[in-house]
């Protein structure tokens, strides 16, 4: 019968060992840019992982802890009998200790409360809306089945005028700079999932929602959509482009524009008068 | 803390006699017609084995959904063996499964596994079986509502079966269903008029937990044998008793956030509708109200649920290591006190849930410290079960280690709960596979474990017979490896960014990797192979039922009430209602012969009834 307090440890084992190893692959590992596997391009990225982290290191002691008791105590004080089958040995007699009960209530908690607390400012810099950055928007962002469509002022500089780009599924904005926008919703729930930038924000049908963030990076990731929204669901993914310079992302913009303004009349007339 | 309170005329030394106790003797005669016998019985020993027998059923119809939903995400888009052209035949589309399809598998899955098979087996099954048997009562203190708790629950299954059969299919809005997509009727297939069946079936279900909790509660409170205190009661019957105080405050909310969802889609009202909204080009609607608060009403009975779901599994799961390790419950009251401090902590967090919802963040922030502060009565209990073991002698049967399991897996349930309390970390993992994984590790590593190790205990007393013990042991030692192997991944698969509820991964290229994909077919072949182990459960269960060899009154040599009665139970329970000396957990007291002593028995001469704890 002690058998089985291997098949428990091997469990245990076999669970701390995918977090050790995790680490050392990137398709494991917190999803980063593919030739830096620990390179967090965000700044609230950062923080997210380093307080992921603290919770995995805190709660693998808890685990390993528990577990090799675990296993001791299947391994250990597995009943067995003498030649008359009698038990070789009694068990202990004892209802339990108040001083223990006292001691891992108190320690867990004050573990617990000290997550808790640690955690707030992270949250509140992330989320408050106190706490965003004092710049114009950037893009507003509204979410459809199953497409993200994302709205840049135009010339004018201002939201929601007539000259305003409007492209599909394609976020650029700047690396090395706070970055603002605003989240609708024009149907059901969806949720902005920017997994390399540890940024998710639900967009709701009625609300506008600030969301902010940075990259130190450039380069090309993805939005995804992360509230079921309906059949397509699986397929909401959007591109997200940092580019290097202001300049760049300028030039992108008047090319798009220039794109946008095009006539669809000049465009058949040129083609049918050629 | 010492002295429990006394609250019957005459607790502990003196016995009260029968005679200061008549009305219990009064036997009623079982009814002889096998219409009111089997099928609209009030015996509670009856309902609840037509809960677990109902409940067992949709688990298998709940295994194959998660089964299929599987294959997708290992071989996304590939025709699956047979069934492809049994349930999906497109030809055209070379018999692939439609993302809707998938939608609906997930969706369906979730809500038959919680909604008719755990919540049912636990406190429906086990919960009806035990709580007069342990108590020393004859029956339930309402055997017809009794039986009209069960009766509520055909229509539902009816209703949710025929679902899949409606045009545009069953509901497919997740178990969660939020509006707008739930109510939105050409929003998806599903939410033609699939939904409307699914909140009509959960409303029936709903209320049949509400009819049985408010029984389990009179019953506990009012029928309890003499000398039957309350701190002499088994942790299975504390837990029932909380589960039922959760079940009777939080599930009015959540029927009356189905109810306005009803109206929403039937009535035209505008409960969860925004202003002007519109819908896949549906014309817009009046509007006035707001999507985030049927996601309020909704967790604040969902969250509790999850405790409904876990508590009876812990206080069964307590009961049985106290058994098989031949020792005292470690630490009977703080268990007691943790329960008591899981459900009251329960009704105040249901705002993890929507830490991403767009709801006030700085209601986030409380929410967390609330969170937190719940991981601490669970992490009490981790260490008085470890307790308890220590120091025992302890019997792996097939039951105790289906219990030894749930402990094991418990705490990485339970651990993983953290990383979501804490809110920031929650913003990546939220809506991912690491939710997914931290579910399953409570649901299944949790309450399923104890759900086969409550069946391997308690069969014995149930049908009268005994359980292969070797089969049970083959069948979890399987179990334990294909449920890891199962979902201890979509832990590294979600805080990699997997999204949960996506019919197709490889649609994003940083999910496009050979590491995540073979993690998820690593996943899907644990899946299968766990769920074709079951069926070396379903024999033993069938076999044992027809031919186990016959069992006597206390086969595991425990100390509850229900082992002082034949097995299976008469129809009246006890001949005498039994009078209770002692508290359940008095295993292996020095200058006792054997190593138990039922509660009915009285301590060898010159020692204490409640002996103090050190």
């Amino acid at each position: 019968m002690r058998n089985w307090s291997i098949l428990f440890a091997l469990a245990a084992i076999a669970s701390v060992a995918a977090f050790l190893y995790a680490p050392f692959s990137a398709d494991w590992w917190l999803p980063n840019p593919p030739d830096q596997t620990h390179h967090v391009i965000s700044a609230f990225g950062r923080e997210i992982d380093n307080l992921f982290l603290i919770i995995l290191f805190i709660t693998g002691a808890v685990f390993i802890g528990t577990q090799v008791v675990l296993v001791y105590s299947s391994y250990k004080f597995v009943d067995e009998m003498d030649e008359h089958g009698k038990p070789k040995r009694a068990a202990t007699y004892s209802h339990g200790n108040n001083r223990l009960e006292v001691i891992w209530t108190i320690i867990p908690g004050a573990i617990l409360v000290f997550l808790a607390v640690y955690q707030v400012g992270t949250w509140a810099s992330i989320k408050f809306r106190s706490a965003a950055p004092r710049v114009a928007p950037l893009a507003e962002i509204t979410a459809r089945q199953f497409q993200w469509v994302i709205r840049y002022p135009g010339p004018d500089g201002r939201l929601n005028s007539p000259d305003d780009l409007v492209v599909v599924n394609d976020f650029h904005f700047v690396k090395n700079k706070q970055t603002l926008i605003y989240l609708k919703s024009s149907d059901v729930l969806h949720s902005f999932y920017l997994p390399h930038l540890r940024i998710k924000q639900d967009a709701v049908p009625g609300l506008t929602i600030p969301v902010w963030f940075d990259s130190d990076t450039a380069g090309s990731f993805e939005i995804a959509c992360a509230e079921l929204c309906g059949w397509g669901h699986y397929k909401m993914r959007g591109k997200v482009t940092i580019h290097e310079t202001e300049t760049d992302f300028q030039r992108w913009v008047s090319d798009q524009l220039t794109e946008q303004n095009k006539s669809q009349l000049t465009m058949t007339a040129g083609a049918e008068g050629r | 803390m010492h002295e429990p309170e006394s609250h019957e005329g005459a607790p502990g030394v003196t016995a009260p006699g029968p005679e200061s106790d008549p009305g219990h003797d009064h036997i009623h005669p079982a009814p002889g017609w096998f219409l009111t016998r089997y099928i609209f019985a009030s015996d509670h020993k009856v309902i609840g084995i037509q809960f677990l027998f109902s409940g067992l059923i949709f688990f298998l119809v709940g295994g194959m959904l998660a089964m299929a939903l599987r294959w997708q995400l290992a071989w996304p888009w590939k025709p699956m063996p047979i069934l492809s052209r049994l349930l999906w035949a497109e030809p055209s589309l070379g018999y692939q499964m439609p993302p809707e399809f998938y939608n609906k598998l997930f969706t369906m899955h979730a809500t038959i596994m919680i909604f008719f098979v755990i919540i049912p087996l636990l406190t429906g099954g086990f919960g009806n079986f035990l709580i007069p048997l342990m108590i020393g009562a004859r029956d339930m203190a309402f055997p017809k509502l009794n039986m009209l708790s069960y009766w509520f629950m055909p229509p539902a299954m009816v209703l949710i079966t025929y679902s899949f059969f409606v045009e545009g299919g069953s509901a497919e809005a997740g178990w969660t269903s939020y509006p707008p997509l739930a109510f939105a009727r050409w929003a998806t297939p599903g939410s033609l008029n699939g939904q409307t069946l699914w909140l009509l079936s959960l409303l029936f279900a709903g209320i049949s937990s509400i009819l049985g909790s408010i029984n389990y509660i009179t019953t506990i409170v009012m029928l309890r044998a003499p000398g039957m205190k309350l701190f002499r009661m088994p942790m299975t019957v504390w837990a029932m008793f909380i589960t039922a105080i959760l079940q009777a405050f939080a599930l009015p909310v959540l029927t009356s956030a189905l109810i306005m969802q009803t109206l929403d889609r039937v009535a035209g009202t505008n409960f969860f509708s925004p202003v002007g909204l519109t819908v896949a080009n549906a014309p817009p609607v009046v509007g006035g109200g707001g999507p985030i608060l049927y996601q309020h009403l909704f967790w604040f009975y969902s969250h509790p649920a999850v405790y409904v779901m876990i508590l009876p599994a812990m206080g069964m799961v307590s009961d049985i290591i106290a058994t098989f390790s031949r020792k005292p419950l470690f630490g009977y009251k703080p268990m007691v006190c943790a329960i008591a401090g899981i459900a009251g902590l329960g009704f105040i967090v249901w705002g993890h849930h929507m830490f991403q919802s767009g709801m006030n963040p700085a209601l986030g922030a409380t929410f967390m410290m609330s969170t937190m502060l719940i991981a601490l009565p669970s992490a009490i209990k981790v260490f008085n079960w470890l307790g308890t073991m220590w120091g025992g002698r302890i019997q792996f049967t097939a039951a105790m280690l289906n219990a030894v399991g749930f402990v094991s897996m418990f705490i990485i349930g339970g651990l993983s709960g953290i990383f979501m309390a804490a809110s920031p970390v929650d913003i990546h993992i939220h809506d991912t596979y690491f939710i997914v994984g931290h579910i399953h590790y409570v649901l299944f590593g949790g309450s399923t474990f104890a759900i086969f190790a409550a069946i391997h205990y308690w069969f014995p007393k149930i049908f009268g017979r005994m359980m292969n013990e070797r089969l049970g042991m083959i069948h979890f030692f399987l179990t334990f490896i294909f449920f890891n192997g199962t979902f201890y991944l979509m832990h590294i698969v979600g805080m990699h960014g997997h999204p949960r509820r996506i019919a197709d991964p490889t649609v994003y290229s940083y999910l496009q990797g050979a590491g995540v994909i073979g993690m998820n077919q690593f996943m899907t072949v644990n899946a299968f192979l766990l769920g074709f182990t079951q069926l070396i459960f379903v024999f033993n269960f069938l076999y044992s039922l027809a031919a186990g060899p016959k069992a006597s009154e206390n086969p595991w040599h425990a100390n509850t009430l229900e082992w002082t009665t034949s097995s299976p139970p008469a129809h009246y329970n006890f001949e005498r209602i039994p009078v209770v000396l002692h508290a359940p957990y008095e295993y292996s007291v020095p200058g006792v012969d054997e190593d138990f002593l039922p509660q009915t028995k009285p301590f060898p001469g010159g020692q204490r009834l409640e002996p103090a704890h050190s």
